[in-house]
């Protein structure tokens, strides 16, 4: 029933992650010495949303990522991978995944190269996602959510 | 006109449903990989007829002048064209034309009122626009069925005038309670707001009780006609109702424009909204006197060429006979509902019997998210809507964020609901859920 572009939009990795996220309940940080940021948002033209936790250490290492949320497959496997990838790595490392990633939403489903792929990991598979733009929105919302989690944790300047 | 009118047994037959689809350029077009477009949203927005084109190509090629102002040919013949327009919209919804006002759409019909309730809760009008005015104790009654554009402009309005705002609840099968009315709407309410059709559920309001409580109170009513309008046989004027709006977009004509009607007295009575030019009388650097309605509520240029497209639509459907449109649509409304029972794990949000309804389907697939669904029917090439169709409050009244929804409309076939419920059957399975 499908021409192939639905296989390519919905990659395995996706469908897995949207049936068994990573990362998902929210709940405190079991450290006092690390520093928690929250924020909630919404998409608001199919009310899609997803509220996220993020948990930064002294030296700046993103110590873990909790979040809740509910709408489409693409929405909730971004932010289960999203958890996959930055959860251990420093601030600079989380804004270059996060870079790379928004940069392969304006690819058109064309893809970066190979050393994004590599920065991006289980991300890639969000490449055809790309070519939807209505779509665009639905990865980047846990990636939105992040960027603001870590504004309110106090360890950074809002830009 | 034809001798489709008043022939309430009509339906289209396969000839005439082929003529009409003809009519409509965009029909014929293909998407990715060639497929055939299956247009099953035209509750967000109907496709467009030539005759509703060639109207605004013909004005703007041969007509084209400011309304109303200029004393030369083409002003005269714009202006005419402006007004016959006004005529053919008017005349389809049973009204007189001086009891229209043209609006960008129907949010602008909606707020006009509600903007016009607060002008005269200021005092704006004076005594004559004393029945408009609200102020605290005053209570305003929506429904849980609106659309936000009938429900936003009235929960401003409320907190504008200190009024209260209350609503009547939606049973299980997505019906507006008629049986609250006689508690919630009360001597205190001045407003009952409610909506002629829902666009989510598809359930058609029976206005007569709501007309019947509102007068006995004395309260004013405002329906939201923008999902009836272009399906049914719409005679404001017998169903009594104070005010009306509905949009062109959704009637087969163009974007940019919408109508609002309002009692003739309500609307004399009525103090303006937006000011400017093209509704005055008298301008002085001390003050300024107000053109008689519907000019008074039409400051500024207006959108003639959409206008007067939506008067061919207007026609269109006229000369289609509205009975016959509303025959082959009851007919596609249960094509819609046997086609999503028959599809396991699909469950309807609305009335699942085709009585009062339109061809309005909305639907949830267990475990399937509605972008999901909509993404998995796009790629077979059928555009139907997904989300919450501004109407959240409706969609938290059945525990769902989100819904996907199939409208149809007059150039809507069997084959096409077909093409539909196949892509349908094959959604849960592409998930890796169980389709049995």
């Amino acid at each position: 029933m499908s021409t192939g572009s639905m296989e390519q939009l919905y990659q395995q990795v996706i469908l897995d992650h949207a049936k068994f996220p990573h990362g998902k309940g929210l709940g405190a940080a079991g450290d006092l010495h690390l520093h928690t940021g929250e924020s909630h948002q919404v998409n608001p033209t199919c009310g899609d949303e997803v509220t996220l936790q993020v948990d930064l250490d002294a030296q700046g290492i993103v110590r873990d990522v909790r979040w809740d949320g509910q709408g489409c497959s693409i929405s909730q496997a971004s932010v289960s991978v999203l958890h996959d990838l930055v959860v251990g790595n420093d601030l600079a490392t989380v804004d270059e995944i996060g870079g790379t990633f928004r940069a392969l939403m304006q690819t058109r489903g064309a893809g970066l190269d190979d050393d994004a792929e590599e920065t991006l990991g289980d991300a890639t598979a969000f490449t055809g996602v790309a070519k939807y733009p209505a779509r665009i929105k639905c990865a980047l919302l846990g990636w939105a959510a992040l960027t603001d989690a870590l504004i309110k944790t106090g360890a950074r300047e809002s830009s | 006109m034809t001798s489709l009118l008043h022939d309430a047994a009509r339906t289209l037959d396969a000839t005439e449903l082929a003529a009409v689809r003809a009519d409509f350029p965009l029909l014929s077009r293909t998407l990715r990989g060639g497929r055939p477009l299956v247009y099953l949203d035209s509750g967000a927005t109907s496709q467009k007829p030539e005759v509703v084109l060639d109207a605004e190509q013909d004005f703007y090629a041969q007509r084209n002048a400011a309304v109303h102002r200029g004393a030369h040919q083409l002003a005269e013949e714009a202006t005419e064209a402006f007004e016959d327009a006004r005529d053919r919209v008017a005349s389809f919804v049973g009204v007189s034309p001086g009891s229209l006002v043209w609006t960008s759409n129907a949010t602008a019909g909606i707020n006009l009122v509600a903007y016009a309730m607060s002008n005269a809760s200021l005092g704006r009008g004076g005594a004559a626009a004393r029945p408009l005015a609200l102020g605290p104790g005053d209570e305003i009654v929506v429904t849980e069925a609106e659309h936000h554009a009938n429900l936003v402009p009235w929960q401003e309005l409320a907190l504008r005038t200190g009024a209260s705002l209350r609503w009547l609840g939606v049973d299980d099968d997505g019906r507006i309670r008629v049986d609250e009315l006689d508690t919630v709407v009360t001597e205190r309410t001045k407003v009952l707001a409610f909506t002629h059709a829902s666009n989510v559920t598809g359930a058609i309001t029976p206005v007569a009780p709501f007309v019947e409580r509102a007068r006995a109170v004395g309260a004013l009513t405002v329906l939201d006609a923008c999902q009836s309008v272009p399906h049914l046989p719409v005679d404001l004027t017998a169903l009594g109702v104070d005010f009306a709006a509905f949009s062109g977009h959704k009637m087969l004509g163009p974007t940019g424009v919408g109508a609002l009607y309002g009692r003739r007295e309500l609307l004399e009575a009525m103090p303006p909204v937006t000011t400017g030019g093209s509704m005055v009388e008298v301008v002085t650097m001390e003050a300024t006197t107000y053109a008689p309605p519907p000019q008074r509520f039409e400051a500024g240029t207006q959108m003639v060429s959409q206008a007067i497209g939506m008067g061919a639509a207007a026609s269109y459907l006229h000369e289609l006979g509205m009975d016959a449109v509303a025959a082959h649509e009851a007919h596609l409304a249960g094509l819609l509902l046997d086609a999503v029972a028959s599809v396991p794990g699909v469950r309807v949000i609305g009335p699942t019997d085709t009585r009062d309804r339109l061809a309005t389907v909305s639907f949830v697939v267990d475990g399937v998210h509605a972008h999901d669904v909509g993404q998995v029917l796009d790629d077979a090439g059928v555009a139907v809507r997904v989300g919450h169709h501004c109407a959240q409050p409706l969609h938290r009244r059945f525990g769902v964020a989100s819904t996907s929804r199939a409208s149809a409309a007059v150039y809507t076939t069997d084959e096409e609901i077909e093409v539909f419920r196949e892509a349908l059957t094959g959604v849960r399975a592409f998930f890796g859920l169980e389709v049995s």
